[in-house]
């Protein structure tokens, strides 16, 4: 029978504009919770994987799986330590890369981290290093920055689709409220419409509050194959699906800007996987780094139809109550985006919910869970389904 | 910044060069080597191809928070434009309002400044996109006389809405 896995431990640091902490730091209490959470010894790990977007423009730092796993203090056992990158979606792939290793047979447990340090250079700067996920010579060069593509996709919607701005706006409400209740959470206020619609502008259409924030932080699993999770965890969440799809990097190559067929393909793909369909799933993390990924993101998962994601989103559907809680973390834009650490973030939120233990934002009995993590435009596609009650 | 990255795509961002598949026609913009209809039976088979230069814009933003090397521009338009050949290619639209800019609108390529890099470094020039009806708009530069002409215009910022 083929070999299955499971998570055994999470941990997540607080995210924000961190300045007392380094990425080491960061890196170091995510890991150790982790570690903790699922009590084993240093020495019962057999391999770290680190998805981290740039190290390198924003800290002059490659090389970081051996720095991060020298820190969390199992250098001494020359495991071995890989960095993982797909721009925003590093995280969601390093999960896989570590998922595939333990089915593999190569390890048995396996840690996962990712995490990013965004605020140690000015906002200019990370703008730029955020960007570096587009064509530099295709469409950075003429002056796109990515908040300006997801722009074009919203205005593109909005043509096609009849989207308005206050729907594109109760991405942001919505996601507030659910940080409001996150206390790991960037943001932990809420806002109303007329805030984020009077907001300033970032690329019109978008404001700041359509635009997930500049963040540091960390976030780390334990994998462990599944006989032996049962043995070690009173609550081990099993990983029933994963997928991974790709598209072209820059946007100009695609038919159709208002649809991310690397999110529909690997959805397909992770759920097909795990025998089940997407009315099975009961609370979802996705990747909203701008309000319009959302919409595009509960269109292209299935959730809803083509081109009514706004509406959906509007009538509270996605909301806690709803009929599918979506980014109950306070998703990217309330909880923040250290793009490395996001996909771990996200599984972390579901291992949460799967565990019954989310606190203010539970959602009831939830057994099914997805997480949906994006790199720049849609070039990378990440999606898993997490299962709890095994 | 070292200048070869920049000129080695002078043909493409000067003089609006494509390719096309000689299997299946379809068309290219930059130019590539193989096509995504055929793939390995196009190896070979693509030639270069001269956009026509005129096109609709098919989605835009008004960009407030820009990289470096543009913040004298803001606040400018980029926009997605579907070429008359199919092809869709990222610029800026210019001679133009952001509040008058629309999808559907027909645009043409104004050769002009993009960016320069301090008043040491590399200066660069490419297409941009003007309504048809602009008086800039339809100078596509062929020939290096008109290059020299284009490039001596003014960098768009400097002319602060």
């Amino acid at each position: 029978m083929a070999r299955e896995v499971g998570i055994v431990g999470v941990g997540i640091t607080k995210f924000g504009e961190v300045w007392d902490r380094s990425l080491r730091d960061l890196g170091l209490e995510a890991g150790v919770k982790a570690i903790n959470d699922a009590n084993i010894a240093s020495e019962d790990i057999d391999a770290l994987y680190v998805g981290i977007m740039s190290p390198g423009m924003f800290l002059n730092q490659e090389h970081v799986a051996p720095l991060i796993a020298d820190w969390v203090g199992v250098a001494g056992t020359h495991i071995p330590a890989t960095r993982v990158e797909a721009a925003d979606a590093s995280g969601g792939l390093a999960i896989r890369e570590a998922w595939m290793a333990i089915k593999a047979g190569l390890y048995d447990i396996v840690v996962v981290g990712g995490a990013e340090k965004m605020t140690d250079v000015g906002d200019e700067e990370a703008l730029e290093t955020l960007s570096a996920t587009v064509d530099q010579e295709w469409e950075a060069f003429f002056g796109a920055t990515l908040p300006s593509l997801y722009a074009m996709i919203a205005r593109r919607h909005m043509y096609q689709y009849g989207t308005t701005r206050e729907q594109l706006a109760a991405v942001a409400v919505k996601n507030h409220k659910h940080g409001s209740m996150n206390p790991d959470a960037q943001f932990q206020s809420v806002v109303d419409l007329k805030t984020v619609l009077s907001a300033g502008p970032v690329a019109e259409p978008l404001g700041v509050f359509d635009c997930a924030p500049f963040s540091d932080g960390a976030a780390a699993l334990v994998l462990c194959e599944w006989e032996k999770a049962k043995r070690i965890s009173q609550q081990p969440i099993k990983i029933t699906g994963s997928g991974q799809a790709g598209s072209s990097l820059s946007l100009s190559a695609r038919r159709d800007i208002t649809t991310f067929a690397s999110t529909s393909t690997a959805a397909q793909a992770a759920l097909k996987m795990a025998g089940r369909t997407l009315s099975d799933v009961q609370v979802a993390e996705v990747h909203d780094s701008y309000s319009i990924a959302e919409i595009l993101a509960v269109e292209d998962l299935g959730f809803c139809k083509k081109g009514e994601g706004g509406a959906f989103v509007e009538s509270g559907a996605t909301a806690l109550g709803g009929r599918i809680p979506i980014n109950t973390s306070g998703g990217l834009k309330a909880r923040g985006h250290p793009l490395g650490a996001t996909g771990i973030a996200q599984a972390v939120e579901i291992v949460y919910q799967l565990r019954g233990k989310a606190g203010a934002r539970q959602v009831k009995d939830a057994k099914v869970g997805l997480t949906h993590n994006v790199g720049g435009t849609g070039g990378t596609c990440l999606v898993h389904v997490l299962e709890g009650g095994a | 910044m070292a200048g070869a990255r920049f000129w080695r795509e002078k043909a493409s961002r000067y003089n609006g060069l494509g390719a096309r598949c000689g299997v299946c026609g379809k068309v290219f913009f930059p130019p590539r080597v193989v096509c995504d209809n055929c793939g390995r039976k196009s190896i070979g088979q693509m030639k270069g191809f001269q956009l026509k230069g005129t096109g609709t814009v098919h989605s835009f933003s008004v960009v407030h928070e820009p990289p470096r090397g543009f913040e004298t521009q803001i606040p400018y338009i980029v926009g997605l434009i579907e070429m008359d050949e199919g092809v869709k290619l990222t610029a800026q639209v210019v001679d133009i309002e952001p509040k008058d800019v629309h999808i559907g609108m027909r645009v043409k390529d104004v050769f002009r400044k993009v960016r320069e890099e301090g008043k040491a470094g590399v200066i660069h020039y490419s297409y941009k996109f003007a309504p048809v009806a602009s008086p800039h708009g339809g100078a596509t530069p062929q020939h290096p006389e008109s290059l020299v002409a284009a490039a001596s215009q003014p960098m768009d910022g400097a002319k602060k809405k």
